[in-house]
C-alpha cells in the first residue's frame, strides 16, 4: 500500500553530494529537506539521477500548524519510471516575498504546477516563463490559500463593477 | 532634404503588415458543445490550420482544497465525487486510500476487494464516456449511445449498493458506506455477461471505420519522453509507450492477486488513446469477474479497536466497547487520532494519476489536502499536441485527453 522508497544507492549519492541533507520516511515515502539556496541544484541532480516525472508541485501554508517555524512548505514529488521509486523535497520559505527559482528547465510539467502555487500562495517562481494566474481571474489581488484568506473570501463574488449600457 | 532614418523606421512598421496580423483568433468556449465542460481556448488560426492555441481555465473553480481544510475526512468524500464526476467512485477510493495511507490503516481483505471492484467499474464507465465523447465529437452518435446504456447499468448498479447513482460518497475511513448484497452482486454478474457483446459492437462501428481513424490517427502524437517530461500519466502515457500503471507498479488494494495486464500503444496519436482505452475496458472486465468470484467473508469495516470505523449498531447496543467507540466517533471534538504528518498517495484512477497530499494535525479534518489532478497536466498537454493541425482536429485531440473541468479547477 505504501510507495515505494528509491534505491540505496540514490539516497547513498544524494547524501554524499548534498551533505548536511535532512531526510526521514514516513509510512514508505522518503523525504529531504533541501534549504532554497539548494533547491534547484539537488532538483537537478535528481532529474539526471533518474526522476524523470514531476509528479506535483504543491505548498502547504503552516501560519496555524503546531510547532511551525517556517511559514510555507513547498513539496515537490517526484517519481522514477524506470524504477517505480518516488521521492518527496521539501524547501521551507518565509514572509515577506517568498521565491524560489523554478524548475521547468528540468520538468516541462512544472510550467502549470508552478503557476497554480502562485496563484494559489503567492509564491513566486523566478525564471518561470509565464508566471500568471491559472485558476483565478487575473484581476484577482488574494492569494485563495492561505491561512489567512477566510473561506467565505472578502467579498470579491458581491463587488464586481456594474456596467450600465450607457458605459459600453 | 533626405527623410532622416529614424523617422523612416517609426514609419516602416505600421505600413507592413506583420505576419501575425493574418492569423485568425478564435475563442473556442467557455461554453461549446465540444469542450467537455467549461474550458476555454483561444486558437490562433492560418486559415484552417491551428498556430497556437492559449488555454485558459478557473471556469469552474470551486475552492475544494480549501473546502478540505474545513471538512472531515468523512465528509469531504462528498467533495471528491464532484471532481472527475464521471467515475466518482474512483475519486472516493483515491481520497479514502490517501487518507488511510497517513493514518496507517489496514483495511479488511473483504473492503479491499469490494473497493476494487467498484474502481474498475468506475473505470469502465469513464473509459465508456471519453471514448463515447470521442466518437461523438467526430460525428458517430450510435457509438456514443451504445456506450450511454451500459453506463445506465453501472449506474442501476451503483444505486443499488450504495442509494446514489452518481455522487457515490461511497467509501469511508477504514471501510465503505454499505457492503455488497447479493443483489449487487447478481447485477454485477449479468452486467459482466452483457457487456462484451456491446464493446464488440462497439469496435465494430469504429475502430475499422474509415472516417474515424482518418480523423484520429496521426493527429496529437505525444512521444514517450514528451509525456513523461510534461507529468502525463493514465491512458494517455500509456498510448505514448510508457508503460507505468500505478496497479502494477504500486499495488494497493487487492490488484496484486489479479492476473490483467497494462494496456499500451506507441503511436501516442489519439487512434492509440481509444485503443488502449477499448482495451483498458476488457481488462477490467478481467479483473471485476476474478474479484466477483472470489470476495472474502468477513467484515467490511475495520474493527471498532482501532477507533475510525463505526462499529455495527448491533456492538453499540450490546457492548461497553462498541458504545463508547460509537460515541467517540460521533462527537465532533473526540474523533480519531491524526499523526501530525504528511504523506502523499495515488491511485490509478481512469484518467491517470491521482493522488492526494495529506497534511494531518491532530484532530480528522486535514489541515491540507491537496489533490494532483491528471486533467491539469493533459490539459497543459493541449497547445503542444495541437500546433500544425486543423480546426477540426481540436476537438478529437481535446476529446482523447479526457479533460474534466471539474477536475481541473477543483
Amino acid at each position: 500500500m505504501s510507495a515505494q522508497q528509491p534505491a540505496a544507492d540514490v539516497l547513498e549519492s544524494l547524501t554524499a553530494r548534498f551533505p548536511g541533507l535532512e531526510s526521514s520516511t514516513y509510512r514508505g515515502q522518503t523525504r529531504v529537506v533541501v534549504a532554497e539556496a539548494n533547491s534547484l541544484e539537488l532538483l537537478a541532480f535528481l532529474a539526471e539521477s533518474g526522476f524523470d516525472l514531476l509528479v506535483d508541485v504543491t505548498c502547504v501554508d503552516y501560519l496555524e500548524y503546531r510547532n511551525a517555524t517556517r511559514r510555507y512548505g513547498l513539496v515537490y514529488l517526484l517519481a522514477s519510471t524506470a524504477t517505480a521509486t518516488r521521492l518527496t523535497v521539501r524547501v521551507y520559505l518565509d514572509d515577506p516575498d517568498p521565491a524560489v527559482r523554478t524548475v521547468c528547465g528540468l520538468w516541462q510539467s512544472a510550467e502549470w504546477l508552478e503557476r497554480e502555487v502562485w496563484d494559489m500562495f503567492g509564491i513566486r517562481f523566478l525564471g518561470h516563463p509565464d508566471l500568471r494566474r491559472l485558476l483565478m481571474p487575473e484581476e484577482f489581488t488574494a492569494h485563495p490559500l492561505r491561512k489567512d484568506y477566510p473561506l467565505q473570501g472578502r467579498g470579491e463574488r458581491h463587488n464586481f463593477p456594474i456596467l450600465t449600457r450607457d458605459d459600453g | 532634404m533626405s527623410i532622416a532614418p529614424d523617422h523612416d523606421a517609426r514609419v516602416r512598421p505600421a505600413t507592413v503588415a506583420r505576419e501575425e496580423d493574418y492569423l485568425w483568433t478564435l475563442n473556442f468556449g467557455p461554453q461549446h458543445p465540444a469542450t467537455h465542460t467549461t474550458l476555454r481556448l483561444v486558437l490562433k488560426l492560418e486559415g484552417e490550420r491551428v498556430v497556437d492555441a492559449l488555454p485558459e481555465m478557473g471556469y469552474l473553480h470551486s475552492g475544494f482544497e480549501k473546502i478540505g481544510e474545513h471538512l472531515t475526512f468523512n465528509q469531504y468524500v462528498t467533495v471528491t465525487d464532484r471532481m472527475n464526476y464521471i467515475s466518482p467512485m474512483a475519486n472516493n477510493v483515491a481520497w479514502h486510500h490517501a487518507v488511510e495511507t497517513l493514518l496507517g490503516i489496514e483495511l479488511t481483505p473483504r473492503c479491499k476487494v469490494i473497493r476494487t471492484i467498484i474502481a474498475e467499474l468506475a473505470r469502465i464507465s469513464d473509459h465508456l464516456l471519453c471514448n463515447g465523447a470521442v466518437g461523438l465529437d467526430t460525428g458517430a452518435f450510435t457509438f456514443f449511445l451504445y456506450g450511454f446504456y451500459q453506463r445506465e447499468v453501472i449506474y442501476d448498479i451503483f444505486e443499488t449498493l450504495c442509494g446514489a447513482r452518481f455522487t457515490n460518497s461511497y467509501t469511508r475511513v477504514g471501510g465503505v458506506s454499505q457492503d455488497f448484497t447479493p443483489l449487487v452482486i447478481e447485477k454485477i454478474r449479468t452486467f459482466l455477461r452483457t457487456f462484451p457483446k456491446t464493446l464488440d459492437d462497439m469496435e465494430r462501428l469504429l475502430t475499422r471505420n474509415r472516417i474515424f481513424v482518418d480523423r484520429t490517427k496521426g493527429v496529437g502524437v505525444l512521444t514517450k519522453e514528451e509525456a513523461i517530461n510534461r507529468g502525463a500519466s493514465g491512458p494517455v502515457a500509456r498510448a505514448s509507450g510508457v508503460t507505468r500503471d500505478l496497479r502494477k507498479d504500486e499495488p494497493y488494494l487487492a490488484y496484486a492477486d489479479y492476473d490483467f495486464q497494462v494496456c499500451c500503444a506507441a503511436a501516442g496519436d489519439c487512434y492509440a488513446r481509444y485503443l488502449v482505452r477499448m482495451q483498458e475496458m476488457r481488462e477490467s472486465l478481467k479483473i471485476v469477474s476474478q474479484a466477483l468470484e472470489n470476495i472474502p467473508a468477513g467484515e467490511v469495516n475495520v474493527g471498532m479497536d482501532q477507533r475510525v470505523a463505526r462499529p455495527t449498531k448491533q456492538q453499540v447496543y450490546s457492548t461497553i466497547e462498541g458504545t463508547i467507540a460509537h460515541f467517540e466517533l460521533s462527537m465532533s471534538n473526540r474523533s480519531f487520532d491524526v499523526p501530525y504528518e504528511e504523506s502523499y498517495a495515488a491511485v490509478e484512477a481512469p484518467n491517470g494519476e491521482l493522488g492526494f497530499y495529506i497534511v494531518g494535525d491532530g484532530d480528522d479534518t486535514a489541515y491540507r489536502a491537496r489533490c494532483r489532478p491528471p486533467a491539469l497536466l493533459h490539459f497543459s498537454l493541449f497547445p503542444h499536441l495541437i500546433r500544425g493541425h486543423t480546426l477540426s482536429d481540436v476537438v478529437a485531440v481535446l476529446g482523447s485527453l479526457n479533460i474534466i473541468a471539474a477536475e481541473l479547477d477543483r
